[in-house]
């Protein structure tokens, strides 16, 4: 899904997952299926609108990856990326 | 006492005999557990919060004649609860009201951390803010400017370094002062930006109750603001460093130990190398324990029994049975364990444990487990009793009542010895001289391998039968790697582990001891039970390729799997009349060359099946009592007790029974 920004062009919008090392992207929203116990836990986490997510590194077999977010170094499983829109950087 | 509505005068002296409650918050990894042992020393006593299995660490320390009565609470990252440790923490200092609370802040993370600071003092303005971790500051050149902090949130705020014990005068200082009202908080800047709601305080609180629904978008919209303001307060008093950091050893390590090739070779390289510093390591020491306890008490206390005219059955009964298991047990265990836990506890404390759990999440995720159940299988590799305990990590009920009924097939610190001995006599000799050192460790380590093989085997199964459900949240956090404390390490982990885990241990031993004198030396009809209970077990044994002596063996061992080995040898010495080392009859003793303990199995008939099988059924049987006492306790129910105990022993009645006939069949 793409989204107008406030220049009028269009920003891309992707699930954290699809980035890859070394990439960023800025948190655009957490989708909607995220929610409960997890969802205030990713925002405790501070996965919040505006947050800029570095990806660090991955685990050997991809799952799980571990990101950068407000300085501190986090894994997240795959489905958990999933969940959280990012425009990337 | 002051007139509450004057402000005190801000003297050097405190009332004196007073007692005040401090609550220890903060983010985890902030090096909280630090402050908190730093600050009571010795006095503290770790227990569990009511009616759940979260460690609660209380102490104590004193300053001008007042106590100061110290929780430390679970680390937190937000007082709106997501888990059993946040509502223990936000339920402290809601209800509680501790007099003070202090935050003990990671200070190389500021941003991060003010975000839980500033969600506390919507619900009290009595804080005291630690600034932990100085040191690292130091390292990566960053500058705080202490006062504008204060300043900005009104509350004193202390640079530490808790692990070098810097800084400790001034926050116990603090922590008075503001107890005792010497000083009082001042309003937060800025307060209105984050008063969007009728306060958190009322979220927080609402959120505790059950099938309260907090609105999400309310909460989203109150955490942007407060990490806003975190960002903000951060960016006007963080200096960073002048020049970019050339090398970041963190990321250098990481890029190794999660890399596609090289990540899992160097982590099964790593845990090598802790066994084989254990085995190697315990070896003389066990040696130097059994002679001491064996050679030199013993015999001492014999000749005690005797002056003392004590009746042959209690000298039996209290030395040849009760001390001489509780000797075993405590020279066979101990030495290892003095050695895996510090060194265990040495690779927690550096940082590399939760690298662990990330590279393994995959394995255990597609088991319907959690990651970090692959750290308490490891340090069941010590201990399952101290697996069990370990499983706290594991937020799931679920997934942890997995992670603690398959901890029994990480091979323990116990069963190496069982292990060792019988690969070395039995398969040793399967090959040339020269190989057969490798060949038997690499058996040992096969087992090993298998059992975590069974662990996620029998982790599938029960996620597919009776521990169904869903995977749970997940989220790890990989702190930095920090040099370990060597000498606090030792320390902590021979109390807290070693310790802990060899009394419960001894504990145990004491009944098995009797039971073996006993039934050694108690005759019916010129037959003592021992050999009775032998000789009707063997048919059942025989089955399962196995025989009496090892099934009656491995019942007398259930407290403990270390005295399996002796008390076979003893048992076999009764029943067959075999030579032997001991004196009189229910007597553990241990041989000191493998030939004679040769001759004794071989006087038992034992064949290469018999062997191979008693390696397997060693890997597959019950817990030991100790581990069977702590999964009740853990778990608080009878019934996965049960669960824990039986499973395992029907898996390994199935598979020595397998292995038996197919064995059996093809000779």
């Amino acid at each position: 899904m793409n989204r107008f920004n406030a220049e009028g062009t269009i920003d891309k919008e992707e699930s954290l997952d699809n980035l890859k090392i070394g990439e960023k992207g800025r948190v655009v929203h957490l989708s909607s299926k995220c929610r409960g116990s997890e969802r205030q836990r990713l925002i405790a986490l501070g996965v919040l609108p505006g947050t800029v997510i570095h990806v660090e590194m991955t685990s050997p077999f991809g799952d799980p990856v571990a990101y950068r977010i407000r300085d501190a170094v986090i894994g997240l499983r795959n489905e958990q990326a999933q969940l959280i829109r990012v425009t990337p950087l | 006492m002051p007139d509450s509505t004057t402000v005190p005068k801000k003297t050097e002296e405190l009332g004196k005999g007073s007692e005040y409650t401090i609550a220890l918050l903060g983010n985890p990894n902030t090096g909280k557990s630090t402050v908190f042992n730093a600050l009571t020393g010795l006095r503290q006593h770790t227990g569990n919060w009511p009616g759940k299995t979260v460690t609660r660490a209380e102490g104590e320390f004193r300053f001008q004649e007042n106590r100061f009565k110290l929780i430390d609470l679970p680390g937190s990252y937000s007082m709106v609860a997501a888990s059993p440790d946040e509502e223990i923490a936000r339920d402290f200092i809601l209800y509680d009201r501790p007099d003070v609370t202090v935050v003990v802040v990671d200070v190389t993370r500021l941003e991060r951390n003010l975000n839980l600071v500033l969600q506390v003092r919507e619900i009290t303005d009595r804080l005291v803010i630690c600034l932990n971790l100085a040191d690292e500051a130091r390292r990566n050149r960053l500058e705080i400017n202490i006062d504008e902090l204060s300043r900005q949130l009104g509350v004193p705020v202390v640079l530490t370094a808790a692990r070098y014990r810097e800084g400790l005068d001034r926050l116990i200082r603090c922590i008075a002062e503001m107890a005792s009202g010497l000083i009082s908080p001042q309003p937060l800047k800025r307060r209105h930006e984050t008063s969007l709601h009728p306060g958190i305080k009322d979220m927080v609180s609402r959120a505790g109750e059950p099938g309260a629904d907090i609105d999400e978008s309310v909460h989203e919209k109150l955490m942007g603001r407060f990490y806003a303001q975190a960002a903000r307060i951060a960016r006007d008093v963080v200096t960073p460093p002048g020049e970019k950091k050339l090398f970041d050893l963190t990321r250098a390590i990481d890029r190794i130990v999660t890399h596609r090739f090289w990540g899992f070779p160097v982590m099964l390289l790593l845990f090598s190398l802790v066994f084989w510093i254990t085995i190697a390591g315990a070896n003389i020491p066990s040696r130097w324990l059994s002679a001491l306890l064996l050679d030199l008490v013993y015999p001492f206390l014999k000749q005690i029994a005797v002056s003392i005219e004590f009746p042959w059955w209690l000298s039996g009964l209290l030395i040849d049975g009760i001390f001489l298991a509780t000797a075993w047990v405590v020279s066979v265990m101990l030495p290892p364990m003095a050695i895996f836990f510090p060194l265990f506890t040495l690779l927690e404390d550096f940082g590399y444990l939760p690298r662990v759990a990330f590279n393994l999440d995959r394995v255990f995720k597609k088991t319907g487990a959690h990651g970090k159940q692959s750290l308490t299988m490891m340090m069941g590799f010590g201990c399952n009793a101290a697996g069990v305990i370990a499983a706290r990590i594991i937020d799931s009920p679920r997934e942890r009542l997995i992670a603690i009924i398959t901890n029994n097939f990480a091979l323990c610190n116990g069963r190496w010895p069982t292990q060792i001995l019988i690969a070395t006599l039995f398969i040793g000799p399967l090959v040339p001289a020269h190989l057969a050192g490798l060949i038997s460790a690499g058996a040992v380590l096969v087992i090993a391998l298998l059992g975590v093989g069974l662990t996620l085997a029998v982790s599938w199964g029960l996620s597919r039968t009776i521990l169904k459900g869903e995977s749970s949240s997940f989220s790890l956090e990989l702190p930095p790697y920090r040099p370990p404390r060597f000498i606090k390490t030792l320390y902590t982990s021979f109390i807290d582990r070693t310790m802990f885990v060899l009394w419960r241990a001894v504990v145990f031993a004491i009944p098995a001891g009797a039971a073996i004198w006993l039934t050694s030396n108690i005759n019916i009809n010129s037959k003592s039970v021992a050999e009775i209970l032998v000789g009707f077990l063997d048919p059942l044994g025989i089955l399962l390729g196995l025989n009496g002596v090892i099934l009656l063996a491995f019942l007398v061992a259930v407290p403990a799997n270390e005295i399996v080995v002796p008390t076979i040898l003893m048992l076999i010495v009764l029943v067959t009349g075999a030579p032997g080392a001991g004196e009189g009859a229910g007597v553990i003793f241990e041989l000191d060359s493998l030939s004679r303990t040769m001759d004794i199995f071989k006087a038992n008939d034992w064949s290469l099946l018999t062997a191979v099988n008693l390696m397997l059924f060693s890997l597959i049987h019950n817990p030991c009592s100790t581990t069977l006492y702590t999964i009740k306790k853990e778990t608080g129910s009878i019934k996965w007790a049960l669960v824990a105990a039986f499973l395992p022993l029907v898996m390994g009645f199935s598979v020595t029974f397998l292995v038996a006939q197919v064995w059996r069949f093809f000779s």
